[in-house]
């Protein structure tokens, strides 16, 4: 088994900025209550005529000129997303088609906001093994369009953007381990009612408003601060280190409340996670590999760091990376 | 009662950071202690680790006061 590594990362944001200012007109808030509550000041949101695979592609080009390769060289494009363009063809096949990766297959992964760990875990074996070479794996999320705007206690939280690895094999550094899991039981905690075979689009299910998303946050705050403890601990467990070896912690940007609780619990300062939900919100599969990747443009994450990306999300899901990072091949 | 009261305490006084003083069996936890909604539920989340229980969302609306905590616990202990 060979080692594999990120390679190169990319993101892409839409340019329209929602703050919560903004949002105190629309429903009943405030941008103190916000920041209190989330940590979040402003998120991003696509135009009407942008869809998820429109991010998607400019971050999956921006990670291809990253890790030095053409989309030629692609052998694998997975889309981490639950907000494709549509039911199908999968968003990942829009992409390759952008990109004009001929030679890639293509496929979309829904496993919410743990789809990017998904992917990369994935993505991985095939490099491992050395069936593929390179893949390119994106978290992609246009929420802005799922969201209930008249709902204070969700609309506020998220936002919309991409963001993508290119994974190869690596000379040096790479994945150390993963651990992915699932617990079906919650599924109705956070999820997108109508609009599959339960219950297929209906002037029904639109005047009942269940094609935007729902969620009991409370139970899911509960869920968030243990699983994510608990699977950092597991993931450090299994490439064989402590939580003393931790460089840097790429949580998924859920709230400031949930990633604060969770440090405290391992025994982390907050100077070791990289942090951009404040800017952004929570943008589900797109916010791990967003946030990595400014860390890494930033110049703050730098060859030889010790990273753990953790996420959870509906499903309910959950999933940890470590990974010693390799650097990027080509230019940022 | 005394016991159990005295393991809330230190756990409310680490999680919400208040003096040992105010946390007394009257005290509101929102009013009087200055407790958020996400307080309280990173406070259940200690609650349940510590006395080894569930608490649901309806059981935790109905606590308002450190008391409600102390009663609730030695009750589903």
């Amino acid at each position: 088994m060979r080692s594999v590594g990120i390679i190169g990362t990319g993101a892409f944001l839409p340019e329209k900025v929602l703050t919560n200012k903004d949002l105190e007109k629309m429903v009943n808030t405030s941008d103190e209550w916000i920041v209190s509550r989330t940590g979040i000041r402003e998120r991003r949101i696509a135009s009407d005529d942008q869809a998820c695979s429109d991010l998607a592609t400019e971050a999956g080009r921006r990670a291809l000129e990253s890790a030095g390769i053409t989309a030629d060289q692609l052998d694998l494009i997975i889309v981490a997303t639950v907000t494709p363009d549509t039911m199908f063809p999968a968003t990942a096949c829009l992409v390759q088609e952008r990109l004009q990766a001929e030679k890639a297959a293509t496929f979309d992964l829904s496993a919410a906001c743990s789809g990017f760990i998904y992917g990369i875990a994935t993505a991985s074996q095939f490099i491992a093994t050395g069936i593929y070479r390179y893949v390119l794996v994106i978290g992609a999320e246009c929420l802005s369009k799922i969201i209930n705007w008249q709902d204070r206690n969700t609309c506020v939280l998220f936002g919309d953007g991409a963001g993508a690895a290119v994974l190869g094999p690596v000379e040096t550094g790479g994945f150390l381990s993963f651990e992915l899991g699932g617990d079906g039981s919650g599924g109705h905690l956070l999820q997108l009612p109508a609009g599959g075979s339960r219950l297929p689009a209906s002037q029904e299910t639109v005047e009942q408003g269940l094609h935007k998303l729902t969620m009991a946050g409370r139970e899911v705050f509960k869920f968030a601060v243990r699983v994510m403890q608990r699977s950092a601990e597991n993931a450090l467990e299994k490439a064989g280190l402590s939580k003393e070896d931790i460089d840097f912690l790429v949580p998924h940007q859920a709230n400031i409340r949930i990633i604060d609780s969770s440090l405290e619990r391992l025994g982390l300062s907050r100077d070791k996670a990289v942090i951009n939900l404040n800017r952004y919100g929570n943008m589900s599969s797109a916010s791990i590999p967003v946030a990595l990747d400014e860390a890494v443009r930033a110049g703050k994450i730098t060859a030889g760091d010790t990273l753990v990306l953790v996420g959870f999300g509906a499903g309910l899901t959950w999933g940890s990376a470590v990974l010693k990072w390799s650097g990027v091949n080509g230019k940022q | 009662m005394e016991e159990i009261f005295e393991r809330v305490k230190s756990i409310i006084v680490d999680r919400l950071g208040v003096e040992e003083g105010e946390v007394t069996m009257d005290a509101s936890i929102k009013d009087d202690l200055g407790a958020d909604s996400l307080d309280i539920m990173d406070l259940v989340l200690e609650l349940e680790t510590e006395f080894k229980m569930e608490i649901s969302d309806e059981q935790a609306e109905k606590i308002s006061t450190v008391g409600d905590v102390v009663n609730f616990i030695k009750s589903n202990q």
